[in-house]
């Protein structure tokens, strides 16, 4: 890599062509004959619920999986490659979901690490910095190269992963969902840099299930499903719904939901408060209650302390003033097992940390909360097979695909996961619920499926707290919205009279009567 | 296709084969490991102008070519199973006893004083009894720093390693103060032993004119019972999930910090009926170096048998061999003892270096599995 003094790096690649690849795992086809391309100056998106073979597939291409059958060519040409090592000489680049950064040492030295100096054996970061200033000023990649990457925002560092790319010369470069750790408006500035690069002639793998994003960004997307390429499409010539029905197999319709059947007052909270980890009052003087049958949803950009809200009322997190009442009993001060038993369920917002263990089967992992009830157990032994037999049946009722009931809950997909923690809370037929982020990261199947299952739990009866930064979440399920907004809720609206830029305002700390006031002022601050 | 079919589709033959050839795999590479080990040991012994065939045909067949070679090598692994299952509950619960050393001589105080101060009491009464009540004392021993670390977060090893330290300068104390040997003193030799523990309190032996006693039986049944205590009570479900996930833990209810403590506290117990089993087993009093670094060479068995209770008793066997064999080799080719030790620390390093090189093997199984039956379903 000699060219430290060119200003850009021309893309050599024109086409790469992905033939009739076709990749099995023991006894399984991740790929069945898939045909793949990608030109020079093109987003070709890679859409696919979970588990649709994307990864697979472009990790074959990564040089991270080598293919069982079919071929990979560049420009025409056939290549092999046997390590991620060929593909980068090759001048493929791939951004990882999980950036592979090291937090302690600099951008330059970042950029960097693992490459030959120009001036073996002393380092040559002042030349790697000139270079990564050179392109982050062609590609608009706002990025110091002495800051350390600890120091970084999340953006700022996948920008990092993209001028790694750039500065080893890859002119074909994957993103693996890049846009899952982002804020919309870091999207906004990703989709820029992605739009220059495009226009600087590299061609750009998109892989998402984000549909609208894949509608603002790509050129063309390949729909992949059960590892078989469903189709290939101009995006300008195809809709959203098509999409959806390539991804899913099926239909999605909207969820409509009925009018809620509100009860008495469940969960109540007073001028709760409660300080942060940082030490900080996080919590300053929450109010809000949730009546039986109705979904109260709570809005807001992270941060504002809806972590620290989902905590408290779990007793996981000691509030330091207020109360926070079940069917009118005091439960502030309460542990968690006599919240539960009071007919407290809680879907936790980090699940593979606090709603599952990763190591344990489905079985296990069903039982957490009930492995001790009396109808499970015959003195201190476990009773396997009526555990068995309620796990067998709550699989089947909650859909929960998976080989067997031993198998370890890390081989199951997010979303079947997440079916499996809502089939351990529902089945306790809870008075309250607090879900917290019960659909990040989850397909559209599965999303789908557990908003469907909230709604049925609404109209069991059940007061649900439904604590979510995905707004249209929100706006499709609650009866009712608060909006939270530095500790507080800023304000409670219906969902009917609730506009997006309503709350959209209020989420940026604009009271609700202003909100409501500006909002015909402040148009242009629509949400997408 | 209907979700419900999907999950109620049987499983494909395939998954069977893998997992037994996961097992043989697992299983496998720890001798691997092991032979790698001695093939260095063999040009250590080259270099000291010792002959390789020689010293190892030395060990095998002390091992191996007599009946007081093999029953050696159980007597050995009888304590270091006790001492491994005490290792494997803590372990299990992510919680790392470095104090079995002490553990084992609490037992052994327990067990001599018991013995002697109930010396009347009958043999099917006193052996149960004493075995209890040194369950109990190394039990105590392990509550201590479980305690500690429940309520004060102290760090177990510091804790447990601090704890050997008092329990060894404990035993030194009454072994040359109240638990003298009478006969010593009125010999006037002084020796810091105790007292000769009455017969009736000596564990039966399996086989006549050797050390191998009826410890070892207790030890693989123990064995047996821990594995059922781990995989089938509720206490031994949310130990495991304490150790693999203590945030999930929380949220589902359980105590942390107490199984944890818990935990410790049964490693500490098994440690303790080692230590009683060495008295009344083999040595029948009270003496210094009753340990014999099982307490240590324990954690070794313990990672050795896969953490796993039953994968210990081949395992705490295998390391008994060892450490008589290797005891064998020396006297037969004449090399310093320190060797010896080198040779057995090639070993340990091995095996525990490919533990970590088979989870990562089986993590990065995982990741494809996983990958495919995300595909599957």
């Amino acid at each position: 890599m000699t060219t430290a003094g060119q200003l850009t790096h021309l893309p050599r690649i024109r086409r790469i062509e992905m033939r009739e690849i076709v990749k099995r795992f023991p006894g399984v086809l991740a790929n069945s004959k898939v045909n793949f391309d990608v030109n020079a100056g093109e987003v070709h998106a890679l859409l696919g619920e979970n588990g649709a073979g994307k990864s697979t597939l472009m990790r074959q291409l990564y040089g991270l999986y080598r293919p069982d059958e079919g071929q990979i060519l560049i420009d025409g040409k056939a290549v092999e490659f046997h390590s991620p090592a060929d593909a980068i000489r090759a001048g493929i680049g791939m951004i990882h979901q999980h950036f592979m950064l090291v937090p302690t040492l600099t951008v330059a030295q970042n950029v960097a690490l693992g490459l030959k100096s120009s001036r073996e054996p002393l380092l040559d970061l002042d030349r790697v910095s000139a270079r990564i200033s050179e392109l982050s000023q062609a590609y608009g990649l706002k990025v110091d190269p002495s800051a350390y990457v600890w120091q970084l925002s999340v953006g700022e560092q996948q920008r990092v992963e993209i001028i790694k790319s750039l500065y080893r010369g890859a002119s074909i470069i994957i993103l693996d969902e890049p846009t899952a750790v982002l804020t919309p408006q870091e999207v906004n500035d990703l989709f820029a840099t992605l739009k220059r690069m495009v226009g600087e002639g590299h061609g750009l793998v998109f892989i998402s299930h984000k549909l609208h994003e894949v509608m603002e960004i790509s050129d063309r997307v390949t729909v992949l499903r059960d590892g078989q390429t469903i189709g290939v499409r101009l995006t300008k010539e195809v809709t959203r719904d098509e999409l959806v029905k390539m991804m899913v197999g099926r239909e999605v319709k909207p969820l409509s939901p009925q009018p809620a059947k509100v009860g008495a007052v469940r969960l109540e909270i007073k001028d709760l408060r409660a300080m942060g980890d940082r030490g900080t009052e996080m919590l300053r003087g929450v109010n809000l209650q949730v009546h039986a049958g109705e979904i109260v949803g709570v809005a807001g950009v992270s941060g504002n302390g809806q972590r620290e809200l989902a905590e408290c009322l779990t007793g996981l997190r000691k509030a330091t003033y207020g109360q926070i009442l079940i069917n009118g009993e005091d439960m502030t001060h309460a542990p968690l097992l006599k919240r539960m038993a009071a007919g407290q369920a809680y879907i936790p917002e980090e699940r593979m940390r606090d709603g599952a263990i990763r190591e344990f089967s489905v079985q296990e992992n069903l039982f957490l909360r009930d492995h001790s009830a009396p109808q499970y157990r015959r003195g201190v032994f476990m009773d396997f097979s009526r555990m068995a037999a309620r796990t067998r049946q709550l699989v089947d009722e909650f859909n929960v695909k998976t080989p067997r009931l031993d198998t370890p809950l890390k081989n199951l997909s997010g979303g079947n996961i997440q079916k499996l923690i809502l089939a351990r809370e529902l089945s306790r037929k809870p008075v309250v619920l607090i879900a917290a982020q019960p659909t990040r990261g989850v397909d559209i199947g599965a999303t789908e499926y557990i908003h469907k299952r909230l709604l049925e739990q609404r109209a069991a009866g059940t007061a649900i707290l439904l604590i979510s930064e995905d707004l249209d979440e929100i706006r499709t399920l609650s009866d009712r919205i608060a909006v939270m907004y530095e500790g507080q809720i800023i304000g409670v609206v219906e969902r009917d009279q609730a506009t997006v830029e309503q709350i959209g305002l209020m989420m940026a700390g604009v009271s609700k009567e202003d909100a409501l006031q500006r909002r015909s002022d402040l148009a242009h601050l629509s949400y997408p | 296709m209907p979700p419900n079919l999907i999950a109620a589709k049987p499983l494909p033959q395939h998954k069977l084969n893998i997992d037994l050839k996961d097992v043989l795999f697992r299983a496998s590479l720890p001798l691997l490991a092991m032979l790698a080990a001695l093939l260095i040991g063999a040009v250590l012994l080259l270099l000291l102008r010792a002959n390789p065939f020689q010293a190892y045909a030395a060990m095998v067949t002390g091992v191996f070519g007599s009946t007081s070679g093999f029953t050696q090598s159980l007597t050995k692994a009888t304590p270091l199973l006790l001492v491994g299952l005490g290792i494997c509950i803590a372990f299990r619960a992510s919680v790392i006893n470095i104090g079995a050393e002490g553990q084992i001589i609490l037992g052994a105080l327990a067990a001599t004083w018991f013995s002697l101060a109930f010396r009347h009491w009958p043999g099917w009464l006193l052996i149960p009894a004493v075995l209890l009540v040194s369950f109990l004392a190394g039990a105590i021993w392990g509550f201590i720093p479980g305690i500690l670390k429940a309520r004060l977060s102290v760090n177990e090893i510091l804790s447990t390693v601090m704890m050997n330290a008092i329990a060894l300068q404990l035993m030194n104390l009454l072994i040359r103060g109240p638990l003298m040997d009478p006969a010593g003193i009125a010999a006037g030799t002084y020796l810091a032993q105790s007292e000769r523990i009455p017969e009736q309190a000596w564990l039966p032996r399996l086989v006549p004119q050797t050390l191998l006693h009826a410890g070892a039986i207790l030890a693989v049944v123990l064995a047996v019972l821990v594995y059922i205590f781990l995989w089938r009570t509720t206490i031994g479900y949310r130990i495991r999930a304490v150790g693999l996930n203590p945030d999930a833990s929380r949220y589902a209810g359980i105590n942390v910090s107490v199984y944890q403590a818990l935990s410790l506290t049964l490693a500490g117990a098994f440690a303790g009926l080692a230590g009683a089993v060495e008295v009344i087993g083999v040595q029948h009093r009270l003496l210094e170096g009753i340990t014999s670094g099982y307490g240590f060479s324990g954690i070794v068995a313990a990672l050795f048998g896969g953490l796993h209770p039953l994968g210990l008793v081949p395992a705490s066997w295998l390391f008994g061999s060892l450490l008589v064999g290797a005891d064998k080799m020396q006297r037969a080719v004449q090399v310093p003892s320190a060797l010896i030790d080198t040779i057995l620390g090639l070993v340990v390093l091995f095996v525990v270096a490919s533990n970590l090189l088979s989870r990562r093997w089986s993590s990065r199984r995982t990741i494809e599995i996983s990958a495919t039956e995300e595909v599957n379903s």
